[in-house]
């Protein structure tokens, strides 16, 4: 039982960054940097959470997302800005903006953020009040995941049912003629999505940190902003299947410990699966594309 | 005469449940052009790519100088002297002409000076002059086109192929291409050209062999044709006397009336180019109701940033009045990267650009599709179907029929029938002529066919250096367009 826990606990970053991928991906936005977008939020949840000296949980839970997820969007907003202004690959400035995120944690947590006692690489524990509630009580399983279950419904409906979805399926299909047949605003949309795609990783981080860690450290994030790529991929990019493709690869992530305690499988193969799939997801989607051609 | 340069017999293809070719024969000897017509479909491009090695035949032989081969790539095509032009180009845009040229070959290394010889050589034995340093997206798409001839003269050709080479030329460009592939035959190079305009294949064909429904409906010596019998041979004889009465009562019924109101009107419209020289230096016109106006040029003089600044899509400077609605519905060239987006449904195509709202009602886009697919006649399997199934003769028509529901007052068309066959064309052009005549629009178009603007227009226009001439009723012939699109006053 404990286990199944374990894989829902797991599962819950993997979901809300999965469709924070997906959002970017709709648009033909290559976001990559989910991972640091995720610590972004994960930093500035720590340190509202440790420094602010929050005593309320309504304000903890009005005040720490909105901020995280701010964070986020402002992290995604350097290479949305980038790449409108001057056409530079986002693929290529994510990546470097995660190591950025991933050595700005491994700072905070030697320095400004570092717990009192300045002896672990890790801030102190949040407050009290700004800790999510669990679901079921002793696991870590908290509210994020009925929230990411729910986003990723809203997510579905902005995108199948509204004009903006519209706008963003198209502008991600082919921007050119989302421009000259569409009158879109492919440059406007596609910044919205990148920006909403950061906020929602933003989002990600401080649920990690105010429902499981409880503390800012390094290697906070075991590559879920990578993983989560897969996720959306097996998905197909749509926002039900990343409710799907979240557990399935939260039930592999929380697996691979007991795969090598039990089976003696090393606990590696799980990510060497993940790639696999990955790459067999690209393959698939090209053979189909090639047979509808 | 001596052996076939090549010779396909009884070749037999199927795709899945469809036949596309019956056993279809070619025999093209040495020194001749070739011409090879028919409708989208009836198999041309397929039979092409079984001789070009890029697909292989269920059934039938191939020849090539006499000897019996199978073709298994490109490359073994390429080896026994198969040259193929595709219709869509295949070259690198950030390459210079001379490493595009050069691509493909053995070896590792750019050989720059033998690469910039060959392009040379190629320009002085068939006229297809090229600038060796120019990069290849820069060139204007004529010479882009004549690149794609080049990279494949540029190898040993004994057979070359031309998939619809005169899409985008100018009559001048299409004058000289002519005269190099002359040039080519005279050294012994059999020619087939693939194309759908009957004008050119009397021009230069000394063969003709007419494709319908995977099977040859005609073949034979081209000047004994004419293109009454072409047409009847391509979609058999009914519907060809039914097309024919179409066109004619059409351009009668064109004569008729000059809408008094204006549709658009415009005054010293200025739009920029690339760099400091305008595109659109100052012009002035005005297009009434119920009025088709066509614009003859050469690429690159202005029309296209004309009608793109009319449609809303580039900036310009001046006056532009729209009457009614006000509305301007425009139809892109390209339908593929511009028109429709491939990957969705006929009815979200339809869709772009009419959406208003916030709640998008799936049912509601097909229910509206079902209705416009009717009207516009297009033939597909339902609202559903993702459009980049459908013939390009559809997918035109589809396009049109969105710009059309948009209500406007005045339509702006680029190339309306590029790459469209003989059907589709004459159905688009009843389209538009119906939008004016019954629907009272406004009618702006640019063709790079002088043949289609002479055919369409009500009045024409020609541009030559950003400035806008009318042409006047006298001056309504072949020549005199020609003439003044190259900038005569």
């Amino acid at each position: 039982m404990t286990d199944a826990f374990a894989a829902l606990s797991r599962a819950t970053p993997l979901l809300l960054l999965g469709i924070a991928v997906l959002i970017a991906f709709r648009a033909g936005i290559w976001n990559i940097g989910a991972e640091g977008q995720f610590l972004a939020g994960a930093v500035v949840a720590a340190w509202l959470g440790t420094r602010w000296g929050i005593t309320s949980p309504v304000v903890a839970l009005l005040v720490v997302p909105a901020l995280a997820a701010a964070a986020g969007a402002l992290w995604a907003l350097v290479p949305a800005w980038l790449r409108s202004r001057f056409g530079v690959l986002e693929v290529i400035t994510t990546i470097m903006l995660n190591f950025v995120a991933v050595y700005l944690v491994g700072f905070l947590v030697h320095g400004p953020l570092q717990e009192a006692g300045h002896t672990y690489p890790q801030s102190d524990p949040i407050a009290g009040a700004a800790r999510l509630p669990a679901l079921v009580a002793g696991t870590s399983v908290t509210w994020a995941l009925p929230t990411g279950v729910l986003l990723a419904v809203a997510a579905w409906w902005i995108i199948a049912r509204t004009t903006w979805g519209f706008a963003l399926r198209a502008v991600g299909a082919n921007p050119l003629a989302a421009a000259v047949s569409g009158r879109i605003p492919v440059e406007r949309v596609g910044m919205g999505a990148f920006l909403v795609s950061g906020a929602v990783a933003g989002l990600a981080g401080a649920a990690e940190v105010c429902g499981v860690t409880f503390a800012l450290y390094e290697n906070l994030s075991p590559g879920y902003g990578y993983t989560a790529i897969a996720v959306a991929l097996l998905a197909r990019l749509h926002p039900l299947g990343v409710i799907v493709s979240a557990l399935f690869f939260g039930v592999l992530e929380a697996g691979a410990g007991s795969l090598q305690r039990v089976a003696g499988v090393p606990s590696v193969t799980v990510y060497a699966l993940e790639g696999l799939i990955i790459v067999a997801m690209v393959v698939v989607e090209r053979r189909t594309r090639r047979a509808a051609a | 005469m001596s052996a076939a340069a090549a010779q396909l017999s009884g070749i037999v293809k199927r795709f899945g449940s469809v036949q596309a070719l019956r056993g279809a024969d070619l025999s093209l000897a040495p020194g001749e052009v070739h011409a090879l017509l028919g409708e989208n479909g009836a198999g041309k491009s397929t039979l092409m790519h079984v001789l070009g090695g890029l697909l292989s035949p269920d059934e039938g032989r191939i020849e090539v100088a006499g000897a019996q081969v199978r073709l298994r790539s490109p490359r073994e095509a390429t080896a026994l002297g198969i040259g193929m032009v595709r219709q869509h180009f295949t070259f690198v845009p950030r390459m210079s002409v001379a490493e595009n040229v050069w691509l493909g070959r053995p070896g590792l290394r750019f050989e720059r000076r033998a690469a910039q010889e060959v392009v040379r050589r190629v320009g002085e034995a068939t006229g297809l002059h090229l600038d060796v340093s120019a990069l290849a997206g820069e060139l204007p798409v004529g010479l882009q086109q004549r690149l794609e001839i080049v990279k494949v003269l540029s190898r040993d050709v004994r057979v070359l192929i031309l998939d619809e080479p005169t899409a985008a030329l100018t009559p001048g460009e299409v004058a000289d291409l002519f005269a190099a592939l002359r040039h080519l035959a005279a050294s012994g190079v059999a020619i087939v050209l693939i194309t759908h305009k009957m004008r050119e294949v009397l021009a230069i064909a000394d063969r003709v062999t007419v494709l319908r429904r995977g099977a040859v409906a005609l073949s034979g010596p081209a000047a004994a044709q004419t293109p009454g019998r072409l047409a009847a041979a391509m979609i058999g004889e009914g519907a060809a006397a039914d097309l024919m009465a179409e066109a004619l009562e059409q351009s009668a019924q064109a004569q008729v009336s000059q809408g008094a109101r204006s549709a658009l009107s415009v005054r010293d419209l200025v739009v920029g180019g690339r760099g400091s020289v305008d595109a659109v230096r100052g012009v002035s016109f005005d297009v009434a109701e119920s009025e088709l106006v066509g614009i003859a040029a050469v690429e690159g003089n202005g029309q296209r940033e004309l009608l793109r600044a009319l449609a809303g899509l580039v900036p310009c400077s001046g006056s532009v009045v729209v009457g009614g609605s006000a509305q301007v519905s425009f139809v892109p060239e390209d339908r593929q990267s511009e028109g429709l987006i491939l990957d969705f449904t006929l009815a979200e195509n339809l869709a772009l650009g009419n959406l208003h709202g916030v709640r998008l009602r799936p049912w509601h886009l097909e229910q509206r599709a079902a209705a416009v697919m009717a009207a516009a006649d297009i033939r597909a399997e339902g609202p559903t179907q993702v459009v980049r199934a459908l013939s390009g003769g559809n997918q035109q028509k589809l396009v049109l029929a969105r710009a059309l529901a948009q209500r406007p007052s005045l339509l702006v068309a680029e190339n309306p029938t590029r790459g469209l066959d003989l059907r589709a064309t004459a159905d688009v052009h009843q389209r538009l002529r119906r939008a004016a005549t019954d629907e009272g629009l406004g009618v702006l178009f640019y063709s790079s066919d002088l043949d289609e603007v002479l055919a369409l227009a009500d009045r024409i226009a020609v541009m030559a250096g950003g400035h806008w001439r009318w042409v006047g009723p006298s001056e309504r012939t072949r020549e005199r367009v020609g003439a003044l699109m190259l900038g005569a006053a």
